[in-house]
C-alpha cells in the first residue's frame, strides 16, 4: 500500500485501523458474494488505494467499513464487466448458499462466521502445508505477499507462485468457503491450529537463513491465532496454542545478544517481557486438561510456564518439566520431545542420565543438528571432552544457521580452553 | 463438480484376488455403504464406477517425444501403488466428495477434479 507523502495524519490513522481492524472481515464477504479470491483481493485492495484519495479530500467517513465495502463491491463489478466483455471465464469458489444473496451494507453486522471460513479455508489439508498459513496471513491479516516472502526467507515470485497454487487449487479443486459441520470443525480447527504454529516456529526457530529470529512473523501468527481465538472462542486447542505462542514469544528479546545466541540458561530475564509473560500465564490457566493436540499444546505451555515462574535459571524446576516432557513423549511418540526431555533430565538428575535416553535417537533424527549439540553438552558435562568434541563437530557441520553454528563454535572452542589450562 | 476418485492400493497390500472370503465381503460393505450414502446426498450423483484388472493384465502405452509409441506390459504406476477401481462422481464441492469417500475401504484415494476446459 503507498501512500502519499503529504497524507494527513488523520487520514492516515484511520486508513491503517481500517486496514489492521476490516481488512480480514471486508475479504471474507467480498469472497463470499463473488466467489472469487482473486478478483475479491484486487478490489479491496483498490477501495483502500481510493480511500486514500478520497478521505483527505472528503474527509473519514462516519463509517469507513461500509465505505470500503461499496467501493470494493462497485470495483469488483467493473472487473467482472470487463471479463465477460473480453469473454473470460474463471472457477467459482463453492460458497455455502446461506451466504448468498442481499449484499449487506454493514459489515459489522456480519457474524463472525465470514472470517472464520476464510481461515478454515485457508488452512484446508487439501492445500500444500507452506502455503496454508501464508495464504492465511494474505487473506485474513491482509499482509502483502512481498511482506510474507521476506517473512519466510523466500522471494517475492516464489511466494506469489505458493499462494498463487493455493489460490488456484482452492477454485479448481472445489475446496468450499463453508463451515464445516460440528463433527468435523474441531478437526479443522486442528488443522488452522496446526498451520498457526507452524508459522510460529518457523518465526521462533528457524532451522536457515542468516536471521535467528524472524519475531515479525512470529508476530504475525499470534495476531492470527488471536484472531481465530476471537472467532472460535472457549476452544482448549486454540486457547493453549495461543498461551504457549505468547510464554515463547515473551522472551524474544533476551534469544539473541551482539548476534549470538543465548540459551536459556543463560538469558537476562530482565529481558523478558513480564506483561506478556503474564498474559500468556493467564491464558494457560484456563486451559482444561484434555487430549490429542489440545493436550500437546497444553503440556508445552506447561513446561513454557516452569520456566517463566523462574525468577532464575537456577530456580527452574526441571524435575518437573522432566516429568512434563515424559507425559509430552508418551502422548506424543516424537523423538523431538524425547530429545528435550533428555536435556531436562540431564539438568535434574545429571549428564548421564539424560545421555541414557539419547540412546538410538540418531537414526529418528538423522538431519538434526540439535541431537549432536545436546549429545556433545552431555558428554562434555559427563568428562568425556573427545566425544565431546566429535559430536559438536558433527553438530556444527548439520547446523543449518549460521548463528547457531557460530554458538556451536564457540562451545567447542570452550571445550579445549578448558582441556589445555 | 465432477471428480475421478481413484482407489489405489498400497506396494505390499494384498491384490483383491488374494484377500479372504471374508475380507472380501466386508470390503463390498463399505463400497455399498458409499453407493448408500451418495444416494442420500443432495447434489451427489456417481456417473461411473468400476473395479480394474489387476496390474498384471495391465499395458502401458508409452510414446517418447519424436518416437514411435511403445506397448508394454505392465501398469504405469509408482512402484507403491496399484490402482484397482475407480468412480466418477457429481458433488456439490470437495468436502463433501471427501465425507463420502470415509466410507470406502482404507485405499490410497486420488481425487482429481474434472476440468471444464472452457475455463
Amino acid at each position: 500500500m503507498t501512500r502519499a507523502d503529504r497524507l494527513d495524519p488523520g487520514v492516515e490513522r484511520a486508513l491503517d485501523a481500517a486496514w489492521r481492524e476490516h481488512w480480514g472481515r471486508l475479504l471474507a464477504v467480498l469472497i463470499g458474494r463473488f466467489r472469487r479470491v482473486e478478483l475479491a483481493e484486487e478490489a479491496l485492495a483498490e477501495a483502500y488505494a481510493r480511500a486514500a484519495e478520497r478521505w483527505c479530500v472528503d474527509g473519514v467517513p462516519d463509517n469507513p467499513p461500509a465505505w470500503l465495502l461499496t467501493v470494493a463491491g462497485r470495483r469488483a463489478l467493473d472487473l467482472l464487466r470487463g471479463e465477460a466483455v473480453a469473454g473470460r471465464r474463471f472457477p467459482l469458489l463453492v460458497v455455502d448458499p446461506v451466504e448468498q444473496g442481499e449484499p449487506e451494507p454493514d459489515p459489522d453486522d456480519r457474524v463472525p462466521d465470514d472470517r472464520l471460513r476464510l481461515i478454515l479455508l485457508c488452512c484446508h489439508p487439501a492445500l500444500a502445508q507452506p502455503a496454508q498459513i501464508a495464504l492465511a496471513l494474505r487473506l485474513v491479516l491482509g499482509v502483502d505477499t512481498d511482506e510474507i516472502a521476506r517473512l519466510f526467507l523466500v522471494s517475492h515470485p516464489t511466494m506469489s507462485a505458493r499462494l498463487t497454487r493455493a489460490k488456484r487449487k482452492i477454485a479448481r479443486a472445489g475446496l468450499p468457503l463453508r463451515l464445516p459441520g460440528p463433527d468435523r470443525l474441531a478437526e479443522r480447527l486442528d488443522a488452522a491450529v496446526r498451520a498457526a504454529y507452524l508459522g510460529f516456529t518457523a518465526g521462533y526457530a528457524p532451522g536457515s537463513g542468516p536471521d535467528l529470529l524472524r519475531v515479525d512473523l512470529a508476530g504475525e501468527t499470534i495476531r492470527l491465532t488471536r484472531v481465530l481465538a476471537v472467532l472460535a472462542p472457549d476452544r482448549p486447542v486454540i486457547t493453549a496454542l495461543l498461551a504457549l505462542m505468547v510464554l515463547q514469544h515473551a522472551r524474544r528479546d533476551a534469544r539473541v545478544r551482539d548476534g549470538r545466541l543465548v540459551v536459556l540458561a543463560d538469558q537476562d530475564r530482565a529481558h523478558w517481557h513480564r506483561t506478556e509473560l503474564a498474559e500468556g500465564l493467564s491464558l494457560w490457566g484456563a486451559v482444561p486438561r484434555s487430549t490429542g493436540l489440545a493436550e500437546e499444546l497444553r503440556l508445552q505451555g506447561w513446561i513454557a510456564a516452569e520456566h517463566a515462574r523462574a525468577a532464575r535459571a537456577q530456580d527452574t524446576d526441571w524435575t518437573s518439566i522432566a516429568a512434563l516432557y515424559a507425559r509430552l513423549e508418551e502422548l506424543t511418540g516424537s523423538p523431538v520431545v524425547r530429545l528435550n526431555r533428555a536435556v531436562a533430565v540431564a539438568e535434574a538428575r545429571g549428564p548421564r542420565a539424560g545421555l541414557a535416553l539419547l540412546d538410538g535417537l540418531d537414526g529418528l533424527l538423522p538431519h538434526s543438528h540439535r541431537l549432536p549439540a545436546v549429545e556433545a553438552d552431555l558428554l562434555h558435562r559427563a568428562g568425556e571432552v573427545s566425544a565431546a568434541r566429535q559430536a559438536y563437530g558433527l553438530a556444527i557441520t548439520r547446523a543449518g544457521n549460521e548463528i547457531e553454528r557460530q554458538h556451536l563454535r564457540d562451545r567447542l572452542a570452550e571445550l579445549d580452553l578448558r582441556r589445555s589450562s | 463438480m465432477k471428480y475421478l476418485v481413484l482407489l489405489a492400493g498400497y506396494g505390499d497390500s494384498p491384490a483383491w484376488s488374494e484377500l479372504s472370503e471374508a475380507e472380501q465381503e466386508h470390503d463390498l460393505q463399505r463400497f455399498h455403504a458409499f453407493s448408500e450414502a451418495c444416494r442420500e446426498r443432495d447434489g451427489v450423483e456417481i456417473l461411473a464406477g468400476e473395479a480394474l484388472g489387476e496390474g498384471d493384465v495391465a499395458t502401458t502405452l508409452c510414446t517418447p517425444r519424436g518416437g514411435e509409441m511403445v506397448v508394454t506390459d505392465g501398469p504405469f504406476a509408482e512402484a507403491a501403488e496399484q490402482i484397482g477401481g475407480f468412480y466418477l462422481v457429481e458433488v456439490p464441492d470437495l468436502d463433501v466428495l471427501i465425507e463420502l469417500c470415509r466410507e470406502l475401504p482404507p485405499y490410497v484415494i486420488d481425487l482429481r477434479p474434472v476440468l471444464d476446459l472452457a475455463e
